[in-house]
């Protein structure tokens, strides 16, 4: 029988090592699989490559697993939010690296990686500093820049509900980079707040179908960053 | 002759009015953080505005009522929004589609500098303890049909944020396509800045004195 449900958070990360590629769902604190970030932090890793869109606020969630040192590179869009300040520390004083990416380059390349597509063109970023050192192309009298599709070796994301099969809906606006994270990495955990029993959930409502996913764990109430932030609390 | 008062020309929530005035019924609009966001406020009488916000919604409605709101239900500012009658929540890379594929009527974007071309520099002023952040702003001067720029005419020191050539690092290049400032209303012409309206109160020479290239008036505009 597929089950793809795992008993807790420590097994779900159970296996992520130094040097891993892991994409992060979320954008803010919406979507942001805070309980599974806090895991991998408790498992101890380094020199991760993490892409998200930013880089977490306060000392809870990503930020957390940055101030731990676990974070070597990151590649968002915008790792400056409001009470975000270990990444751009970390940043000035040069201990992290940091890839740029447009905010829809980073989703299609995202897309393409977990589509098989190794790269494709976008009109974004052509005549700006971020399309420096990358193959140019014209279509039709317009300019595009060459992107690289983007894989990883773990995705952690959020989700509202999943079933055993791994089949996955999402709450509102944190749906984001989930579904496409899923698509791309090799090992997809995905945290819900609920699980119900296969046939329980309309395949017409699935977003993310459980192909794209390993592992589901159930974490019934999850905290939000923002909460956490405003209460001052620093993970570990 | 042009008056040196300082408190001359239109307020933030007058310039937000001045480009709700131009959105046609039924348009998709994604605004922009800081200004733009002030435009919701403003629909005129019987237009209806869908608006896109990049992290994944169709149909954002106001902020919510204290204490009502979803920490997972925000706009691109990362602020509580609402979502109305009709919305569709959707991945990044849809919401990208809808912005680099055409699907986006009108975005209304700040502005650090625009050039007498069209570039836009609105991301980083390039200084050397700058954390460098884009966002989706690429993306939309990219893709959406028309980019309309809202923004103080000058900078706070005073400096003149429309020029002939942006120093700050592009946007995008040759991208917009109007500019309200709190002075005048600007197109983006083959020919350079071409001024449409001025604010009340203030002449084209006061605008000239505070633009970094060469206005075009209506008098200069050749044929029609």
């Amino acid at each position: 029988m597929i089950d793809k449900t795992v008993e807790d958070l420590a097994i779900a990360v159970g296996d992520i090592t130094d040097g891993a590629t892991v994409m992060v769902g979320g954008f803010g604190e919406a979507g942001s699989p805070i309980e599974l970030i806090h895991a991998l932090i408790d498992h101890g890793v380094k020199d991760l490559t993490v892409i998200n869109n930013n880089t977490g606020s306060g000392e809870v969630g990503l930020a957390a697993l940055i101030k731990a040192g676990c974070v070597a590179k990151m590649i968002c869009s915008y790792p400056r939010s409001m009470n975000s300040t270990v990444f751009p520390d970390l940043y000035r004083s040069g201990k992290i690296e940091l890839e740029l990416v447009p905010q829809g380059t980073l989703a299609e390349r995202i897309r393409a990686g977990g589509a098989g597509v190794p790269g494709f063109y976008t009109p974004a970023s052509v005549g700006t500093p971020l399309a420096e050192g990358k193959e140019q192309r014209t279509f039709n009298g317009i300019d595009y820049v060459l992107e690289h599709g983007l894989c990883a070796d773990f995705a952690l994301i959020k989700g509202k509900c999943a079933d055993r099969y791994g089949n996955v809906i999402y709450n509102k606006t944190a749906r984001n980079f989930s579904p496409l994270m899923a698509m791309a990495a090799r090992t997809t955990t995905v945290q819900v707040a609920e699980c119900v029993p296969a046939g329980n959930m309309d395949p017409e409502a699935v977003i993310t179908p459980g192909i794209f996913v390993q592992r589901v764990v159930l974490v019934p109430d999850p905290a939000h960053e923002s909460d956490l932030v405003r209460q001052g609390v620093s993970y570990p | 002759m042009s008056s040196p008062e300082p408190t001359v020309g239109l307020t933030r929530d007058e310039m937000a009015q001045r480009v709700a005035a131009d959105i046609p019924d039924g348009a998709y609009v994604n605004l922009g953080i800081g200004i733009p966001e002030l435009i919701t406020k403003f629909v005129p009488e019987g237009r209806e505005f869908i608006y896109h916000t990049e992290n994944g919604l169709l149909g954002m409605g106001p902020s919510p009522e204290e204490g009502q709101g979803e920490p997972e239900l925000i706009n691109a500012g990362k602020r509580q929004v609402t979502a109305l009658p009709g919305a569709a929540y959707f991945h990044h890379a849809d919401s990208f589609a809808m912005i680099r594929g055409g699907h986006i009527d009108l975005c209304v974007l700040g502005a650090l500098q625009v050039s007498e071309g069209g570039d836009l520099a609105n991301w980083s002023t390039g200084g050397p303890d700058a954390i460098p952040a884009v966002g989706g702003a690429m993306d939309l001067v990219a893709g959406v049909k028309l980019v309309y720029v809202i923004t103080q005419h000058c900078t706070k020191k005073g400096e003149p944020k429309l020029i002939e050539s942006c120093t700050f690092p592009l946007t995008g290049a040759g991208v917009v396509n109007r500019i309200y400032t709190d002075l005048a209303v600007i197109d983006v012409t083959p020919a350079g800045f071409q001024v449409l309206e001025l604010s009340p109160g203030v002449d084209f020479d006061y605008v000239q004195e505070r633009t970094g290239a060469k206005l075009l008036d209506r008098s200069t505009l050749s044929g029609t």
